[in-house]
């Protein structure tokens, strides 16, 4: 059993079949981290290239403990300590990497559609660890995972996204994936962080009021504002935004049904979710995090075989 | 197609092979019991059965097993893994693998490897409904067996459970199915 691509581009490649079996294997995997010893010998004979053009704490070691936990030999890429600050291009620094027998790439990349470039011209399997504000698909699966843990399942189940849609990628993976999987989605933000013809290109919901949004999902999944990404002033300042879209306990506690909260790190305390709000019993971002291992270690493993391994 | 086992015949063997273990394994105290996933946690469903009719159900110890990242095959192509389920320390247990039938022994192999992550038994036995014995791979032998077979590689062992194949009983098919 293989899924339907050789490389995880993005969850826009993915069909709803992939979505469901990336998502079984990682229950599997899950129980392998509950274990006394939690790693299996799968990917003994795979070696993994973590190459990280942009910085990252949470996926960067999400992902190297996934790639230990298989057992695959993994190398790690940072932008500064390389050649590329001697001016080497993407592709000679990548194919020189893989002339030293590498099976496995995953990328992070501040230009949109680098992952996508690498897989048209290197023979190893890709997976996106992010790509500028393009998509992060193992983002959207721990989000899909962690609902599904939650809730039970995502068919029907009502998530708003909520903040800085328009320079996240986060965003377009958990959009593509929740439509894929049958759930309804909102996003909500201030109009300048909405891109404009959401509702006609994804089919969801575009709600320019916090409360509004937050009285009628489920799941409320509060993404970070991307200051780093904004080169022209988009909202007053952080207060401003804090005051109109931050989610404290307070609001929370003010609505008629008691929702869930996940943020895919990391937070900006007090500006898009208040510490009341991300530390209470209501939030889920904790197990976010620890999910995220296990959804990495069911796609490595599941596109294990694409790659070098085939031959 | 020939029928190694019809479906009174099963049930007698498994009725067997459960009071031989019990015969090793006075009332279960330090022994549990491992299905291997997800053909011979049919056999073990049956067996755990038998047993709470002959022991406090409560001295059971069950648990299930599944091998698939533990594969020797892996370069052949990818396979979904089943549930893993051991709820209770094996440390210091012995340890009664569970699979319906011993043909190669890889799958022996590899759920040994997968095993010892839970903790190191002080003893791991083997029971298996159907031996195939001249077509063993590696050094692995059961310690309770339902039937030996004598049958060469094209053939296949096929072991049909009631809740999912409609009958119980056990077959050797050619290697064209007939």
């Amino acid at each position: 059993m293989q899924l339907s691509v050789k490389h995880l581009l993005g969850i826009r490649d993915l069909t709803p079949q992939d979505i469901q079996v990336i998502l079984d294997t990682a229950i599997q995997f899950k129980e392998v981290l509950q274990r006394p010893v939690k790693k299996v010998p799968s990917l003994r004979e795979i070696t993994i290239l973590n190459l990280f053009f942009e910085n990252s704490t949470r996926t960067r070691i999400s992902f190297e403990l996934a790639e230990k936990r298989l057992s695959a030999d993994t190398i790690n890429f940072t932008t500064s300590a390389s050649s590329v600050a001697k001016g080497e291009t993407l592709l000679d620094t990548v194919n020189n990497v893989l002339s030293m027998k590498v099976d496995m790439v995953v990328i992070r990349h501040s230009a949109s559609g680098a992952p996508h470039f690498l897989a048209q011209h290197i023979p190893a399997a890709i997976v996106n660890a992010g790509d500028g504000i393009n998509e992060h698909p193992t983002q959207g699966l721990l989000d899909a995972f962690s609902i599904r843990e939650k809730l039970g399942a995502l068919e029907g189940k009502k998530v708003a996204i909520i903040g800085d849609i328009m320079h996240s990628r986060v965003a377009l993976s958990n959009i593509y994936l929740l439509k894929k999987m049958g759930a309804e989605v909102t996003v909500a933000g201030p109009p300048t962080l909405i891109p404009k013809y959401m509702q006609e290109a994804f089919d969801v919901r575009v709600e320019y009021d916090l409360r509004r949004a937050l009285e009628w999902c489920d799941v409320a999944n509060v993404l970070r504002i991307q200051l780093e990404r904004q080169n022209q002033v988009l909202f007053s300042s952080l207060r401003e935004y804090n005051l109109a879209y931050g989610i404290s306990k307070k609001l929370l506690d003010s609505l008629s049904k008691e929702i869930v909260i996940m943020h895919p790190g990391p937070i900006n305390r007090g500006v898009e979710l208040d510490s009341d709000a991300a530390d209470s019993g209501q939030s889920i971002i904790l197990q976010q995090v620890e999910n995220g291992v296990a959804v990495r270690m069911a796609v490595l493993y599941l596109l294990s075989g694409a790659g070098g391994l085939s031959n | 197609m020939k029928t190694v086992l019809n479906e009174q015949q099963l049930a007698i063997t498994i009725k067997r092979l459960s009071r031989q273990l019990l015969e090793n394994h006075m009332g279960l105290r330090d022994t549990v019991i491992i299905g291997i996933q997800p053909r011979g946690v049919y056999l073990s469903d049956h067996v755990v059965e038998e047993l709470k009719t002959l022991v406090p159900p409560e001295n059971i110890q069950y648990g299930k097993l599944d091998i698939t990242f533990y594969r020797d095959d892996i370069r052949k192509g990818i396979l979904l893994p089943n549930h893993t389920v051991i709820p209770f320390s094996i440390e210091n247990k012995n340890v009664v693998i569970i699979d319906d039938v011993l043909h190669t022994g890889r799958t022996v192999r590899a759920a040994l490897d997968a095993l010892l992550d839970f903790g190191r038994p002080s003893r791991v036995e083997l029971f298996t409904l159907i031996d195939r014995r001249f077509s063993r791979e590696l050094p692995i032998q059961p310690d309770y067996v339902g039937k030996c077979i004598d049958s060469i590689l094209s053939q296949r062992v096929k072991v049909c459970w009631k809740p999912r194949d409609g009958a119980q009983e056990v077959l050797l098919l050619e290697a064209d199915g007939a």
